[in-house]
């Protein structure tokens, strides 16, 4: 049975045709857009936030689409336990909100940074990652200027104590080396979860990455994970 | 109706890689004894209030909500009467809560 996925678009979004291609036509489940202004999720059995610039990343990235009125559902349907995928601008949206630890800062090198690079799978105990095992390296692109993940340090033992680094960027053997991270992120840290484990955000793009004719179908196996989560 | 002037900085023991980029370009212009740059957002806002310490907490609440990410920046104000002597000055610099002197 096809799943129900609901893509939320902000003014700014520009990765949700990405993602509704991915989960609709390459996954075949259902998509709907979920415009930022409307106040239900329309029954979606998991909620992406997808990349882009919402609100031109005025302030800061996603600290204005934090407070869109969509978001006060996605915070609810997070808090009950629905998954919820942040990837890029959506990972920078919900550090804003809270629903993720850490922050989003500008790129080390001040570069906006735009190609493929490797991710390590930390953890296979989530419900983004189930399908891969540790280890498991995934092609993904990137394209970003504010992907620079920190957390301080008691923050940052959290996640480690409680399993929730779930990708680390790496060199295409699996190694995690600082020239292999692109954005300074603190311990390669590419994309995380929440102690409930029901809220994914990351930097690199696994819809982007779902079909051999895109230059890599590693990152289908992230949103196979979810639909699988939810049979 | 009082002004208030917002700052908003990374907090000093984060990186500020945009403050660290002017300061190799102030001293590749020869400028050597400059050092320590670090950006920052300055927001100017009009409060239609006219009572001080309503100002005050509708300023420290839209810092704490919007204007800045206490994860990782810090942020002060100074509010304004129309003549433009400075009624108040907030920092948030030395944990949130503190104020750092009144004036005027």
């Amino acid at each position: 049975m096809a799943h129900k996925v609901g893509v939320v678009v902000f003014p700014g979004s520009n990765c949700d045709r990405d993602a509704f291609n991915a989960f609709g036509t390459v996954l075949n489940q259902r998509v709907e857009y979920l415009w930022h202004k409307d106040t239900s999720l329309d029954g979606a059995d998991i909620i992406v936030l997808p990349g882009g610039f919402s609100y031109g990343d005025y302030l800061r990235s996603g600290a204005i689409a934090r407070f869109s009125p969509i978001m006060n559902e996605v915070i609810r349907f997070a808090e009950q336990g629905g998954l919820v995928m942040g990837i890029c601008n959506g990972f920078q949206i919900l550090v804003e909100s809270g629903l993720l630890p850490g922050a989003l800062l500008r790129n080390s090198s001040l570069k906006f940074m735009c190609r493929q690079v490797y991710l390590r799978t930390e953890t296979s105990a989530t419900p983004f990652t189930s399908g891969l095992q540790v280890g498991d390296v995934l092609k993904v692109p990137i394209a970003h200027g504010d992907g620079n993940y920190y957390a301080d340090e008691s923050t940052l033992n959290r996640l480690q104590d409680n399993d929730q680094i779930v990708f680390r960027y790496s060199t295409s053997d699996g190694e995690i080396t600082p020239e292999s991270n692109p954005n300074g992120s603190i311990m390669n840290i590419a994309g995380i979860v929440n102690a409930k484990k029901n809220v994914l955000g990351m930097m690199p793009h696994p819809e982007r990455a779902s079909e051999k004719i895109l230059g890599s179908a590693s990152g289908l196996m992230v949103l196979k994970s979810v639909i699988e989560n939810l049979n | 109706m009082l002004k208030a002037i917002v700052k908003v900085t990374l907090k000093e023991k984060i990186l500020d890689p945009q403050g660290k980029a002017i300061e190799h370009s102030l001293h590749n212009l020869g400028f050597l004894s400059l050092g320590g740059v670090r950006t920052g957002k300055n927001i100017e806002i009009s409060i239609d209030e006219n009572d001080l310490s309503t100002v005050e907490e509708l300023i420290k609440s839209a810092c704490a909500k919007l204007l800045a990410n206490q994860v990782t920046e810090d942020y002060e104000y100074q509010i304004f009467d129309d003549a433009g002597s400075t009624l108040s000055r907030f920092t948030s610099r030395h944990g949130v809560g503190s104020v750092s002197g009144h004036a005027g």
